[in-house]
């Protein structure tokens, strides 16, 4: 039921946040993260789980380098090629969907050949359409898409599900684990959704309330597609078992 | 379209019928002003001072835009560079356009130089001020993704930046421009050798309505021209995007 930490390897994602302030509209210096240590292996996917408002979010920015003001460390994987998918698309509405997934890509690679991806998420025939044409989800895909396109070394994801109808997520879901399956990238992607997280995820750390920190950590060895409904539904049970037991 | 040919065919009848009734030097009909209008194109004195008006227009404008928009953007940005900043522009805001005029040429001479910074200074404010709401209004959240996905700066400017004070460079550009046609002909009048403004001067004096009402309605057409076959040809590419709606 837990893991221990360990280090080393380079390609890793080694994140360590001893505390994390900010200041409150009366002034007052408030602690939103205080001791919380992680570390993803290369290619893993992990998944950060904890109430609304407890910090989540707060560390992917981090990770992202968005939020340099903390004091700790934060090991970035690979050639740190960064792809985000962030909680709202994020999408530039005046360039179509092609354009918004092209802006990322390094001069070098301005011209790729992006449809196996725009095909895998569904794009291909919005790809001249602009935002303002699309549904949540669909805007969702593009934003995945162009975190994608970059060939990301470390992927961050923060609740690239929510307000989404179940059937819309669990395609993505679906698309998710097709794309982070067939290459090698490190992902961490912020939920607070248990089931989400352990139909996609391999390693899941779970967040106290403020100030934010690991409380407890689960490796999960079942291969992604052999992840049934039962085998979902026991292990949501397990978990949030041994989550009251902390409790107590 | 068939409204405004009406709406101006009426007020070119109007204005004959009291040309006729009035019979005064003071009040030419339409057809004496046409008569004078196409003499002095014949003649290249109105394309000349047209010229003349027309570059310090764009000289001065291009000036109040650019600067303008830097320190409006800078304002908008950095608190404290606008704490510093904002007496100035309130001040500039609220000097009249006679005053800075009369400045410049007393300090600077009476100059090109002169004509055109009075100009531009009398318009760059106005650009500051729309420009700081642009800059305070852009998405924090399409800076933090242009920062995740580590985009060089002159795409960040290009795709995320421009496009988000595009409305408000639109916005001030317009209304700059037509403040600074108004503002170039009283630097004309005042002290300029050539111009609309020094045209219109000269025929005042002279009481040649004639002239005043030619140049008047040559400087009319040509800001109607500006507006129809650029700026609005400009607005329409840089906001295509906004009439796609899901």
């Amino acid at each position: 039921m837990n893991s221990t930490h360990s280090g080393g390897e380079n390609n890793a994602l080694e994140l360590r946040i001893d505390r994390k302030t900010y200041v409150n509209a009366d002034g007052v210096a408030v602690d939103v993260i205080r001791g919380l240590q992680l570390r993803l292996g290369a290619g893993e996917f992990g998944a950060l789980i904890g109430p609304s408002g407890c910090g989540k979010t707060t560390v992917l920015r981090i990770v992202a380098g968005l939020d340099t003001a903390f004091d700790g460390e934060c090991r970035w994987p690979g050639e740190r090629r960064l792809g985000v998918v962030f909680q709202e698309p994020c999408l530039l509405p005046w360039r179509t969907v092609d354009d918004n997934i092209r802006l990322v890509l390094p001069p070098d690679r301005a011209k790729a050949d992006l449809t196996d991806l725009i095909g895998t998420l569904g794009l291909a025939s919005h790809r001249a359409h602009y935002p303002g044409e699309l549904s949540l989800g669909l805007a969702r895909r593009v934003a995945i898409a162009r975190a994608f396109a970059i060939n990301p070394d470390l992927l961050l994801l923060d609740e690239p599900f929510v307000s989404l109808d179940e059937a819309v997520a669990a395609r993505l879901r679906e698309e998710l684990k097709a794309l982070t399956g067939s290459r090698n990238v490190t992902t961490l992607m912020v939920t607070h959704d248990l089931d989400e997280a352990v139909q996609l995820a391999d390693h899941l750390f779970f967040l106290s309330d403020r100030p934010a920190r690991v409380v407890l950590e689960h490796r999960l060895t079942v291969a992604r597609a052999l992840r049934t409904d039962a085998f979902v539904r026991a292990t949501t049970d397990e978990l949030r078992a041994a989550l009251s037991r902390l409790d107590r | 379209m068939l409204a405004r040919v009406l709406s101006l065919s009426a007020l070119i009848a109007i204005w004959f019928v009291a040309a006729a009734v009035a019979h005064s030097r003071l009040l030419p009909g339409p057809l004496a002003v046409a008569g004078g209008l196409l003499a002095d194109i014949r003649s290249g004195e109105l394309p000349f001072e047209l010229g003349c008006t027309l570059a310090r227009v764009v000289a001065a404008f291009a000036i109040a835009l650019v600067l303008g928009s830097i320190i409006g953007f800078l304002m908008g940005r950095s608190n404290r560079f606008n704490r510093y900043a904002d007496p100035w522009l309130i001040i500039l805001i609220n000097l009249p356009a006679l005053v800075t005029i009369i400045f410049a040429y007393m300090w600077i001479g009476l100059n090109e130089t002169a004509a055109i910074l009075a100009v531009a200074l009398n318009k760059l404010p106005n650009m500051a001020v729309v420009m700081r709401e642009g800059a305070r209004a852009l998405d924090p959240r399409l800076d933090d993704m242009a920062s995740a996905f580590r985009l060089p700066v002159m795409t960040r400017i290009r795709h995320v930046l421009v496009p988000q004070l595009a409305p408000y460079l639109a916005a001030g550009a317009r209304s700059g421009l037509s403040i600074i046609w108004k503002i170039v002909l009283v630097v004309e009048l005042i002290g300029r050798p050539n111009g609309v403004g020094f045209v219109m001067g000269t025929a005042f004096s002279l009481f040649d309505m004639t002239k005043l009402l030619s140049y008047a309605i040559s400087f009319i057409v040509i800001m109607l021209v500006i507006e129809h076959l650029v700026v609005q040809p400009l607005e329409q590419h840089a906001f295509r995007w906004r009439k796609q709606r899901a």
